[in-house]
């Protein structure tokens, strides 16, 4: 790997309610991922690990400081140029699956790229045929969403996150809805995918075994980063 | 922007809840059909009801009144120009009800280009002898081609054949009321005393029924000649110049401008018949109105399976937009949805609409009193095809607005951490 180049930086992010009462969510954090990474942030339920993936990720536009992805500041662009920034840079994994049980698998998985609309619709379905092969889940591509497992329906879930190539996947526990045996097959995944195809990979997870085995850990307690 | 893949991804949520969007599309093709055969019904009722009178009065009438000159000579003379004068119990000094110079009249309206055509008519009023008791009657002579051309002529004479007043010396079609009353046949003869004491023989040779009891009731025609020689008056003597124009609406512009030029008195169609628009006005409104009702019903059915949509969608909403759909691009899916609904609905209800109005025509409709009607009236104006389908598309646009707008609003992070 040559000099790391910087995918996701936030500068001085703060996060606070005043309703009913003020809270401090986020309190000065500083991340930077560097492309090619595999990092996790974890820390108990409530340390604001979430509300910060959702800011990093531009879904949560309430919050100061600055966040650049590609190093392109993120503040000030209106809700229709964030979507793009999305749509083109960031893929994304949640707990829940959030496939579409209106279309097949392989439409769930170009859904993305038929809306970023730079390649053709055959040339979209080779690439997601691509993508669910490396997930080995290509035999699925043309059945309902609906009538796939929980463990298929998250491999899907990642498959549509690599469509685009994006710079960044951003992953809400991931795993939080599988047993071992499929956690550890997106673990080993998530593992490739980085270590192959030199993605970069930022998860929010509180299974600390998950996290031990990525290059880098972020730990969070009460809304700051624990050094 | 790629309305495709929004048309598409429109699609498939209807299409999972098709039931629903069914019931909705129904909605709007009942009111829809509804508003079609209701206006074509209404209107061609109107078109019914108007014709009754409107068919057959001219656009514009010339004629001469029976009244005091306005130029009494004490306002001609120039002693008196400076002095105010009063007179009483000024009498109308001129008793001609001719119109004077009516061959010219006629021949300069026919070369006129927007005269549809020129009936020439007498008015006199006649006694019918019936034994020892005389009905009161009137007697109109006229040019029965041009009547026949101009006003329907023959479609009201209901018994015998009107191109015979022209072919028998002294023929006469009575008013059905008149005939009643005169016991009357077909082939019959009938006494006429005029005004003036002169009595006449002249020949029944059919009826004629107007659809007014009371116009039937004194109601007669005679030819032009025939009428002359009963008031004894000479062959270019006429009371009344009927003018069909092309353009109705035009009627009082053009009366006024006649009545200047011919120095005659011009009454349009529309100071004599104002009435009659009125109720047509109020009709069309009222079928208007019950239309619109019936598609703002429709509209809410749609508000209402846009809502539920939206409620059990909130996942794909969310979903969508943080992969990269922004809120207009969700905004435009649920009004896909919103028109495809009232799209469908609308056209397959202008379709039954047209069903409709052909059954409605089918029904048999007898009455008396329009001898030419034998089944209900119905108006196949494509304006209310038109009219209905920008209704549809116009209240599911308004119904499918405010549902798009929230679902353009979702916040995916409130969803996404709700999980």
């Amino acid at each position: 790997m040559t000099i790391s180049e910087t995918i996701l930086r936030a500068v001085h992010i703060n996060k606070s309610f005043s309703n009913p009462v003020y809270v401090q969510v986020l309190q000065d954090i500083n991340v930077s991922v560097s492309r090619g990474e595999f990092v996790s942030i974890t820390g108990k339920s409530g340390c604001g690990k979430s509300t910060l993936l959702y800011i990093l990720s531009t879904l949560d536009t309430d919050f100061t400081g600055d966040l650049f992805i590609d190093c392109q500041p993120m503040r000030g662009l209106s809700e229709k140029q964030l979507a793009k920034v999305r749509n083109e840079k960031i893929g994304f994994v949640f707990q829940f699956h959030y496939l579409l049980n209106e279309f097949s698998v392989i439409e769930n998985v170009m859904l993305p790229a038929l809306k970023l609309n730079i390649h053709a619709e055959e040339v979209i379905r080779d690439h997601a045929l691509r993508k669910l092969e490396i997930l080995g889940i290509k035999s699925l591509a043309d059945k309902k969403a609906s009538k796939i497992s929980g463990g298929e329906k998250q491999r899907v879930a990642i498959a549509r996150a690599l469509i685009n190539n994006p710079s960044i996947i951003m992953c809400d526990e991931p795993t939080g809805n599988l047993d071992k045996t499929n956690s550890l097959i997106v673990f080993e995944l998530f593992k490739e995918i980085t270590e192959k195809e030199g993605l970069t990979l930022l998860v929010v997870t509180h299974d600390q075994e998950f996290a031990n085995r990525t290059h880098r850990i972020i730990e969070m307690e009460d809304g700051r980063i624990l050094l | 922007m790629n309305i495709r893949l929004l048309v598409r991804i429109a699609f498939s949520l209807l299409l999972a809840r098709w039931k629903q969007s069914l019931v909705a599309a129904i909605g709007v093709t009942f009111s829809i059909t509804m508003f079609i055969a209701l206006l074509a019904f209404m209107t061609g009722l109107n078109d019914l009801l108007d014709g009754l009178i409107l068919n057959r009065t001219p656009h514009i009438r010339l004629y001469n009144e029976i009244k005091p000159n306005n130029l009494q000579p004490i306002i001609q003379d120039s002693i008196f120009s400076k002095k105010y004068n009063f007179i009483r119990s000024v009498k109308a000094g001129n008793s001609r009800q001719e119109v004077y110079n009516s061959q010219i009249i006629i021949t300069t309206l026919r070369q006129d280009k927007r005269v549809q055509g020129v009936a020439p008519k007498i008015t006199t009023q006649v006694f019918f002898n019936e034994g020892k008791v005389n009905i009161t009657g009137i007697i109109n002579g006229i040019d029965v081609e041009a009547e026949s051309r101009l006003f329907s002529f023959t479609d009201y004479v209901v018994e015998g054949n009107a191109i015979d007043l022209k072919n028998v010396n002294n023929s006469i079609i009575l008013g059905k009321g008149l005939a009643e009353k005169l016991l009357a046949n077909i082939g019959d003869v009938v006494q006429v005393t005029t005004a003036n004491q002169q009595q006449f023989s002249l020949k029944v040779i059919g009826y004629f029924q107007s659809g007014l009891v009371d116009i039937d009731k004194v109601q007669s025609f005679a030819t032009l000649s025939t009428t002359q020689k009963i008031v004894g008056k000479p062959s270019h003597y006429i009371t009344d110049i009927q003018v069909r124009l092309y353009d109705l609406n035009a009627a009082p512009s053009i009366a006024k401008e006649y009545a200047q030029l011919f120095e005659t008195e011009a009454e349009d169609i529309q100071t004599a018949n104002a009435q009659f628009e009125t109720g047509s006005f109020v009709r069309s409104l009222i079928s208007y109105a019950v239309g619109i009702t019936l598609l703002i019903v429709a509209g809410f059915g749609i508000y209402n399976i846009l809502n539920m949509m939206i409620y059990e969608k909130m996942d794909s909403i969310a979903i969508l937009k943080a992969t990269g759909f922004s809120g207009r691009d969700v905004n435009r899916i649920f009004m896909v949805i919103a028109l495809s609904i009232g799209l469908f609905g609308g056209v397959v209800g202008l379709g039954f609409g047209f069903l409709f109005s052909v059954l409605i025509d089918q029904i048999p409709f007898n009455t008396a009193s329009l001898p030419t009607i034998t089944t209900y009236p119905v108006n196949y104006s494509l304006a209310f095809y038109l009219i209905g389908a920008v209704f549809s598309i116009v209240t599911t646009w308004l119904a499918g607005w405010a549902p798009a707008q929230k679902a353009s609003k979702v916040d995916p992070v409130v969803i996404i951490r709700g999980k």
